[in-house]
């Protein structure tokens, strides 16, 4: 059904307009990267690779569904063809009392019209079929592309991104494939047999049917290329009065605070008339498609008329043939609108799917084992684990060197807190032990196996980290905290939430552990919401825990009843804690001080405490914030 | 995005007419050129009906008479005929194509006025996607249906009587042959249509459940990858996406049905009128022209017919377009301006609370133990500053049995002075910050800022008076400048900006690639947490507001940087009137007095020292010391 070259320039970015302004002036701006305005580069015809991989394991179907529509449209045209062998044949016959062609003629005409309808129901049940089963295999592999990527990506590739290439881009590939090309399809079908029926009735008329197409070739040319334009601008348009409504609706607590009402009402009156406009001028270019392919239209229809009657007046034509005609004629034209229709959709479907192409030709950076590793059998009691930093060094793809070389060791069982200002390295650091990102160098280990070598089941149960986002997926409280071990038992997430002392406020709820978090009347704090992702990782119950600023919204109680369920419930498990706060240092058993991607200082608490160095500084002006 | 919120299931049954006759309004401005395209289109589709008997005229007279003269004629009439159709087709386009995009244009700006001034409540149930899609693709739809359906609905049914009378003249027989198929077709439609418009909407259902798993595992992926969990939540998405291809083949076997009835029955028809027509020619009851017009002029109907079908679906979408954006537009919007004034008794009711309140460590007894007094107040010291008169709050969509979220909070800052507001997670300290500004209405009591009731001003000028900085801080697509000076009036210069990105210690600012001119927001630059809370603290403080409030505005900082903004904002503090949500002992320490809130209501108020000494509660929020008992 790959009906329409996909080579053709699709429709302009939506984002790349605004983009375009926001770089309008020179200067050391942000490199030009692709991530910045929503063209991911794929390769050259990926789009096309695209739409045939994903209607190759159809190929039987296609082929079914495309006959089906050949024989439904043979049935719709063969009426005037009826017609003109009634008039023509049956007439006569029938005055000489011979009823056969008469009855046949009667006959294929019903015999027509419910093999048309016939073959128009299992048509469009056919190639529903196939719509939805490309549009299942897309989905799925939008989703699972997007889940394999790694986080990396997904923090340069906003979620509103990738949220509408599976939602709207997807969306308009539906319209395309359920509407539009059906209608395409029809369409130069219905233009093949009917030029071949006139060409067949009378070479002359048909001739001048043909004749007539090279003029509205032109025209839907023209057309095609002035309206890819105007779509162009048109999209772009409604881009910008979509971010201006987002963020206002998103931010309506500062704009309602800072009486940003009446400027903000100013600049959606720009944008929205600028779309009006173009919105106008799309219109227009529409009106001037259908005058145009009118005029031609019925000026071919006027000739054909008057030669062929011209012809039959002369008696060198059967009046029935042209009576065909002329039917035939009227069915011909009919369709061209639809076909500027058609352009619309196939504008709007070919810029989607090569977003889409150009999302899913990204490959993770952080891949699944091809051969995967178990770990070793726990060499203690202890559930910690070993972890080395082997000679890792961090950069970025876009270049900016985060960690230059760095080795390090952390003992089964100990914790250990991280320290230092914004930019050291300590996120990034939590992130590589996670496997979020992979070194560039060197390899990160986990009770001797680099951390590469381990399927993610595995790798689950030895490393789970709990961030300073807590989000909340839709569902009820319960469910959220299993999302830690999904085969716990109602008691086991009871117990883990009591540990990290967020039972009262759960039970506090409407429907307690079952209230749904999306629901009315379940309004979560920040805080809250912290306590919650504790109780999953808590349920977890991994070999090495990661806290990332994962306190930054507790309280102090809040954050009491962490560390004490780390000194009880998680004890023994090797501990990473980075902080703002030294309050959580308190339970460490080593600090270390980062700065620039390296270790500035690393020892006990109490001995940094007792020295001179900058954890020194850093504990006396927390200790004295305490006062 | 799409998935049916709560405020639309109140009014499920509003019939589609009664939607779409409230476009009205909107329409009004532009009906004269409105109906002036629907006549246009009218006289258009009128005369592609008179082509038929143009040639009728020619195969009877000219054709049947050998006369070339005639022929000539006719397609000179044909001719005339196709070029005042192509010219009606596009006048009827231009007619409405420039004010129809006005139409859609100004029920967008009426919607975006209209949601900037609904309370904040209504938006903390509304998902900006939801109210996006309003904009946007409801917005479209009916753009498209008052330049389609609701004009070819008009255009079918005059062409299909006009068509029907004119094969009824010609030979009324043969047209009641053609009508046959009139009342079965429409009973099967009606049928299908129904059961069509519910698989319709379950699969609408369906696809809101998929976005809402896409939307969760995009906005979750660190969690679902911390906790290896992708292939359960790819497992929910198979099964809800396979549900939803279910659907839509059972949706797409209706819809055939349909085409398959509409297709079939009028072929009948016109088989049935072929054979009879060439038996009466044949008779020669009926002229071989007169057969050919009938033939063609139900070719003509055929299209007007088969509309009809998608014609209503798509008004039936419109419908329910209408229906969305009107859910939003009858929210009733703040107020523009001060309210009417509260009843006489309030305040006198409120003060005597004030009073009666002191058991609970109250306000009024912290007032008589000394702190400064308000300098350059307009009003005594007991009206001064920022005062909390009893006042309750409780969510509007809370369920009727909760426990209100602030039960009776007394409080006053007083002039020039800093209030701390400390409580445990979750007890409405943040609620409380929303109230002075107005963003959420107070239940019962009132709040007053000098002695003034703050539903007495109006909310341009309350909002002047008062400057917030919220927990989540949130940039606009503005240069940095701009979102800072957002905070102050428009004559705020450069001097000012430098003020205030000092005292929030966002000198980094400068270091940006184009300075404060750089953009930031999602068209922009990204900032960390801790950079964006600077800048939003700046704006708060760049109005050199008369009250300030700030919902822990340090909380993403790191120790060094938490130390300089303090000693910054010190000197702001000096000289207004502030109250500010704080977590920890440092950003306490910022304020001259503690106020702590528990169970909705205000336990005590005092110095961070005081309190640390005489109130176990508060001793355990600060330093996690043990209460002894609660």
């Amino acid at each position: 059904m790959t009906a329409a070259p996909t080579a053709t320039a699709p429709g302009k970015d939506p984002d790349e307009g605004a983009d375009e302004k926001g770089r309008a002036a020179p200067g050391p701006g942000p490199h030009q990267d692709p991530f910045d305005h929503d063209t991911l580069p794929a390769p050259p015809g990926a789009t096309a690779a695209l739409l045939r991989s994903l209607l190759a394991p159809l190929r039987a179907r296609v082929a079914l569904t495309t006959v089906l529509l050949l024989l439904q449209q043979a049935a719709v045209q063969v009426g005037p063809l009826l017609v003109a062998y009634a008039i023509d044949r049956a007439v006569p016959a029938f005055r000489q009392d011979d009823h056969g062609p008469l009855i046949a003629v009667g006959a294929a005409y019903l015999l027509c019209a419910a093999a048309s309808g016939g073959l128009q129901y299992a048509f469009i049940v056919a190639s529903a079929r196939v719509n939805q089963d490309v549009l299942l295999d897309l989905r799925g592999r939008i989703f699972r592309h997007a889940q394999a990527l790694s986080v990396d990506f997904h923090e340069r590739y906003t979620s509103g991104r990738l949220i509408s290439r599976s939602t709207t881009d997807v969306e308009s590939l539906r319209e395309l494939l359920s509407e539009g090309l059906q209608e395409l399809v029809t369409v130069i079908l219905s233009f093949v047999y009917i030029s071949a029926m006139l060409l067949w009735l009378d070479a002359g008329l048909g001739a001048v049917a043909v004749v007539s197409f090279v003029p509205l070739y032109l025209l839907v040319r023209r057309y095609r290329r002035r309206a890819g334009e105007i779509f162009a601008v048109r999209s772009t348009t409604i881009a910008a009065v979509i971010v201006k409504f987002a963020e206002t609706m998103n931010g309506i607590r500062p704009v309602r605070a800072f009486r940003r009402e009446a400027a903000n009402e100013a600049e959606f009156e720009v944008l929205n008339k600028r779309h009006e406009r173009t919105n106008g001028d799309a219109l227009l270019e529409m009106a001037q498609y259908v005058v145009g392919s009118r005029l031609v239209a019925n000026t071919a229809v006027a000739g054909i008329v008057l030669w062929g009657a011209h012809r039959v007046a002369s008696g060198s034509l059967a009046l029935g043939v042209l009576a065909a005609a002329v039917l035939y004629l009227r069915r011909l034209y009919d369709p061209i609108d639809r076909l500027g229709m058609f352009l619309n959709s196939y504008q709007s479907a070919a810029a989607s799917l090569e977003k889409i192409a150009g999302l899913l030709a990204q490959t993770p950076s952080v891949p699944e084992p091809s051969v995967p590793r178990q770990l070793p059998a726990l060499a203690s009691e202890h559930p910690g684990r070993e972890v080395v930093f082997d000679g890792v060094r961090f950069a970025y793809r876009t270049g900016g060197e985060v960690l230059p070389s760095f080795s390090l060791t952390l003992p089964a069982g100990q914790t250990v807190a991280v320290v230092g200002s914004t930019g050291a390295g300590k996120s990034t650091l939590a992130k590589l032990l996670a496997r979020f990102y992979d070194p560039s160098d060197g390899r990160v280990l986990l009770d001797g196996v680099d951390l590469r070598e381990l399927p993610v089941p595995e790798l689950r149960r030895g490393v789970v980290m709990v961030t300073q986002e807590a989000f909340l997926f839709s569902g009820t409280v319960a469910e959220n905290i299993a999302i830690g071990r999904p085969e716990a038992s109602r008691e086991e997430i009871e117990r883990a939430a009591k540990a990290i002392g967020a039972h009262d406020f759960i039970s506090a709820l409407p429907d307690g552990y079952d209230t749904d978090v999306r629901k009315r009347g379940g309004r979560i704090s920040a805080g809250q919401r912290q306590l919650v992702a504790f109780a999953r990782a808590l349920l977890a119950d991994p070999a090495v825990l990661i806290l990332d600023e994962a306190t930054s919204s507790l309280d102090i109680p809040g954050e009491r009843a962490v560390q004490r369920a780390m000194s009880t419930v998680l004890r023994g498990r090797t501990a990473v804690v980075i902080a703002h706060r030294l309050s959580t240092v308190a339970i460490a058993d080593r600090v270390l001080v980062m700065e620039h991607g390296r270790i500035v200082e690393d020892g006990a608490p109490g001995e940094l405490v007792a020295g001179t160095g900058r954890f020194a500084d850093l504990h006396k002006a927390w200790r004295d914030s305490l006062v | 995005m799409t998935t049916p919120d709560a405020a639309a299931l109140d009014h499920p049954d509003r019939s589609t007419v009664r939607s779409l006759l409230r476009l009205w309004p909107y329409v009004r401005p532009v009906r004269a050129r409105w109906f002036g395209a629907a006549f246009v289109a009218v006289v258009a589709s009128c005369l592609s009906l008179v082509f038929p008997l143009i040639l009728k005229w020619m195969v009877d007279g000219p054709v049947a008479e050998h006369d070339p003269a005639g022929v000539w004629l006719g397609a000179l009439y044909l001719l005339l005929l196709g070029f005042a159709e192509a010219g009606l087709f596009g006048l009827r386009r231009w007619l409405v194509a420039r004010p129809l995009a006005g139409v859609e244009a100004d029920m967008r700006a009426d919607l975006y006025r209209h949601l900037q001034r609904l309370p904040v409540a209504f938006h903390d149930r509304w998902a900006s996607g939801q109210l996006l899609s309003r904009a946007t693709t409801d917005l479209m739809l009916v753009r498209m249906f008052l330049a389609f359906p609701l004009t070819f609905l008009l255009v079918n049914a005059v062409t299909i009587l006009a068509g029907i009378a004119i094969m009824l003249a010609q030979q009324w027989t043969l047209g009641l042959v053609l009508l046959a198929p009139a009342l079965p077709v429409m009973v099967v439609c009606w049928f299908f249509e129904r059961r069509y418009s519910e698989v319709a909407r379950r699969a609408q259902d369906q696809v809101g459940d998929l976005t809402t798993v896409v939307e969760e595992s995009v906005l979750g992926i660190r969690i679902i990858k911390g906790f290896g969990r992708h292939r359960s939540q790819a497992r929910a998405f198979r099964e809800l996406s396979r549900t939803l291809r279910g659907t839509e083949l059972v949706k797409a076997r209706l819809l055939a049905s349909i085409w398959g009835v509409i297709v079939t029955l009028p072929e009948f028809a016109i088989g049935a009128a072929l054979v009879l027509g060439t038996v009466q020619v044949a008779d020669g009851r009926l002229s071989a022209g007169t057969l050919v017009a009938f033939l063609s002029t139900a070719l003509a109907l055929r299209w007007p017919v088969d509309s009809i079908g998608f014609l209503i679906a798509m008004s039936q979408e419109a419908g329910t377009a209408t229906e969305r954006y009107f859910e939003v537009m009858d929210a009733t919007p703040e107020s523009d301006g001060a309210t009417a004034p509260a009843p006489v008794a309030g305040p006198v009711k409120a003060r005597e609370s004030t009073a009666g309140a002191a058991r609970d460590g109250d306000a009024t007894a912290a007032r008589d133990t000394g702190g400064p007094a308000g300098q350059g107040s307009p009003a005594a010291d007991g009206e001064g500053g920022l005062r909390f008169h009893a006042v309750g709050f409780r969510y509007p969509d809370a369920p009727a049995d909760a426990p209100p979220v602030l039960d009776r909070i007394d409080l006053h800052v007083r002039p020039g002075e800093s209030m701390a507001l400390v409580g445990a997670t979750g007890t409405g300290k943040t609620t409380l910050t929303a109230l002075v500004p107005r963003l959420h209405e107070v239940t019962s009591g009132r709040i007053t800022l000098d002695g003034r009731d703050i539903t007495e001003m109006p909310r341009e000028e309350l909002r002047e008076l008062v400057a917030v900085a919220f927990e989540e801080p949130t940039l606009f697509s503005a240069t940095v400048g701009e979102n800072v000076l957002m905070g102050a009036d428009g004559t705020a210069g450069r001097e000012e900006l430098d003020r205030a990105l000092a005292v929030a210690q966002a000198g980094f600012a400068h270091a940006l690639p184009r300075g404060t001119d750089t953009q930031v927001g999602e068209q922009g630059l990204s900032l960390s947490g801790g950079q964006r809370q600077r800048l939003a603290l700046a704006r708060a403080v760049v109005g050199r507001p008369r009250f300030l409030v700030l919902d822990d505005p340090l909380s993403a900082l790191d120790v060094h940087t938490e130390a300089a903004v303090e000693a910054a904002l010190r000197r702001v503090l000096a000289e207004t009137t502030a109250l500010i949500v704080a977590h920890r002992p440092s950003t306490v320490l910022l304020a001259d007095r503690v106020a702590l809130i528990s169970g909705g209501r205000i336990a005590a108020v005092g110095t961070h020292h005081e309190l640390l000494r005489t109130h176990a509660e508060y001793a355990h929020l600060m330093s996690g010391a043990e209460e002894d008992g609660r």
